[in-house]
């Protein structure tokens, strides 16, 4: 059991499909919420092989993309300072801000470094005592534990030049607040499996029972992507709503309580800022107080007032308003090469995932 | 950025683990999965183990597919 190819049978997927054709009899909108899911559903071909009738819709799911202008000015803003060193996902390096972006500031000269974990920002603190290391902390629950974690152990072992600019998201208020503004239909979501692995299934459980909406918690493989799409139609031709777990083998009910703990010990919930979602109440970490000597917040710099591309419609992508090829930028003045906003940067955006695989449909 | 990869834990020494993924060795700390064992699988995101696989819930999700696939 390698927990990869096994899910990624041919045959078991040509079967899965005729079961959805069997029982899908009316028009849907299935959200997955996480942009690893898109990418999934584009990779594999999935999406030309369900029923015409069945639309899925990319949601908010890409921390990158989420990431408002004002957090990567105030990053770039950071790093002009001499004494900052700047610690960053490689994802966040091409995001455009206002007007520049980590990459262009790197090749200024700007001293910023690509980690893969948040641990190695606490190495390089380690490294370069005279510097103040600012960590740009971007990521849903799924990271959040690694950065608090990261936290936890700078703090007890008394790093005093470790910054972090927390710019996490909490999933759940996000498709509270989707669901709030009822600016598309959306009949059923696909949750994301690693999300869930630290949350569980009950933070989510307000979907069906406030919204009635069914959801299924779900992997990444074709298998995973085509069962969950089954589970979800059975619910919704049976007008059934309930929240149900797909990705049983990482999945549990209760997600992982040490994680959540690590959490919990490091931030507290507040209001955070969307691209194209606005602001949005509970779903921001915040430092807790006893490590606001840690936010990165609290060094002054001048951050230039933000500033959006006309024309780019990445925020109501975001929002599954609008799809990447009803865009005017799509494919036009915004590419892969020069984007003009997140969602063609980051490798799980709606729209470098449209330009990846030439979707040219909504 | 949720991309997270399963790996077999090969040695644990303290709160890290070493995991192997795809013939590649990687170390990763288990402070959020402290309860793993060696030769057990774990999901990893940015240096964490962040859960442990049940290969019972993957077999058994398995066979309920290929029923499903073929009745």
């Amino acid at each position: 059991m390698k927990f990869i190819d096994e899910f990624r049978n041919k045959e078991i997927a040509q079967g899965l499909i005729r079961r959805i054709f069997e029982v899908s009899a009316r028009p849907i909108h299935l959200m997955e919420v996480c942009g690893t899911h898109t990418v999934s559903f584009f990779r594999y071909g999935i999406r030309d092989m369900l029923p015409k009738h069945i639309r899925l819709l990319s949601g908010p799911g890409c921390p990158v993309c989420v990431t408002p202008n004002q957090n990567i000015d105030l990053a770039i803003a950071l790093s002009r300072r001499d004494d900052v060193l700047l610690a960053t996902f490689g994802d966040m390096m091409r995001v455009p801000g206002s007007t520049s972006s980590l990459q262009k500031e790197k090749a200024e000269g700007r001293r910023i470094r690509i980690v893969y974990s948040p641990l190695d920002s606490l190495r390089l603190a380690k490294e370069n005592p005279e510097k103040k290391v600012v960590f740009l902390a971007v990521g849903f629950e799924t990271t959040s534990p690694a950065i608090a974690m990261t936290l936890l152990k700078a703090h007890s072992e008394g790093i005093q030049n470790l910054y972090f600019l927390n710019s996490q998201k909490r999933v759940p208020p996000a498709l509270r607040a989707l669901l709030q503004s009822e600016k598309v239909q959306i009949h059923g979501f696909i949750l994301p499996g690693h999300v869930c692995t630290i949350l569980g299934r009950e933070p989510f459980a307000f979907l069906s029972e406030e919204f009635k909406r069914p959801a299924v918690i779900a992997g990444f493989e074709p298998l995973d992507l085509l069962q969950a799409v089954w589970m979800l139609v059975n619910q919704v031709e049976k007008d059934q709503a309930s929240v149900e777990i797909q990705y049983t083998r990482v999945v549990r009910d209760q997600g992982n309580p040490v994680a959540v703990s690590k959490m919990e010990q490091a931030f507290q919930q507040d209001e955070a800022l969307w691209r194209g979602l606005g602001w949005i109440p509970g779903s921001g970490c915040r430092l807790k107080d006893a490590f606001s000597s840690m936010d990165a917040r609290r060094i002054e710099v001048d951050v230039e007032p933000p500033r959006e591309h006309p024309g780019c419609l990445c925020g109501e992508i975001l929002q599954a308003v609008r799809t990447p090829p009803e865009c005017p930028l799509f494919k036009t003045v915004c590419h892969p090469d020069h984007p003009v906003g997140p969602c063609m940067v980051s490798v799980e955006g709606a729209c470098f995932t449209y330009f990846k695989y030439e979707q040219t449909q909504s | 950025m949720c991309l997270s990869v399963p790996g077999k834990v090969v040695e644990i020494q303290n709160n890290m683990a070493k995991v192997e993924v795809g013939g590649v060795i990687r170390e990763v700390s288990i402070d959020v999965c402290p309860d793993v064992t060696v030769g057990e699988y774990v999901l990893i995101h940015t240096g964490f183990a962040i859960q442990k696989l049940d290969e019972k819930e993957a077999l058994e999700t398995l066979a309920l597919l290929r029923e499903l696939a073929t009745f």
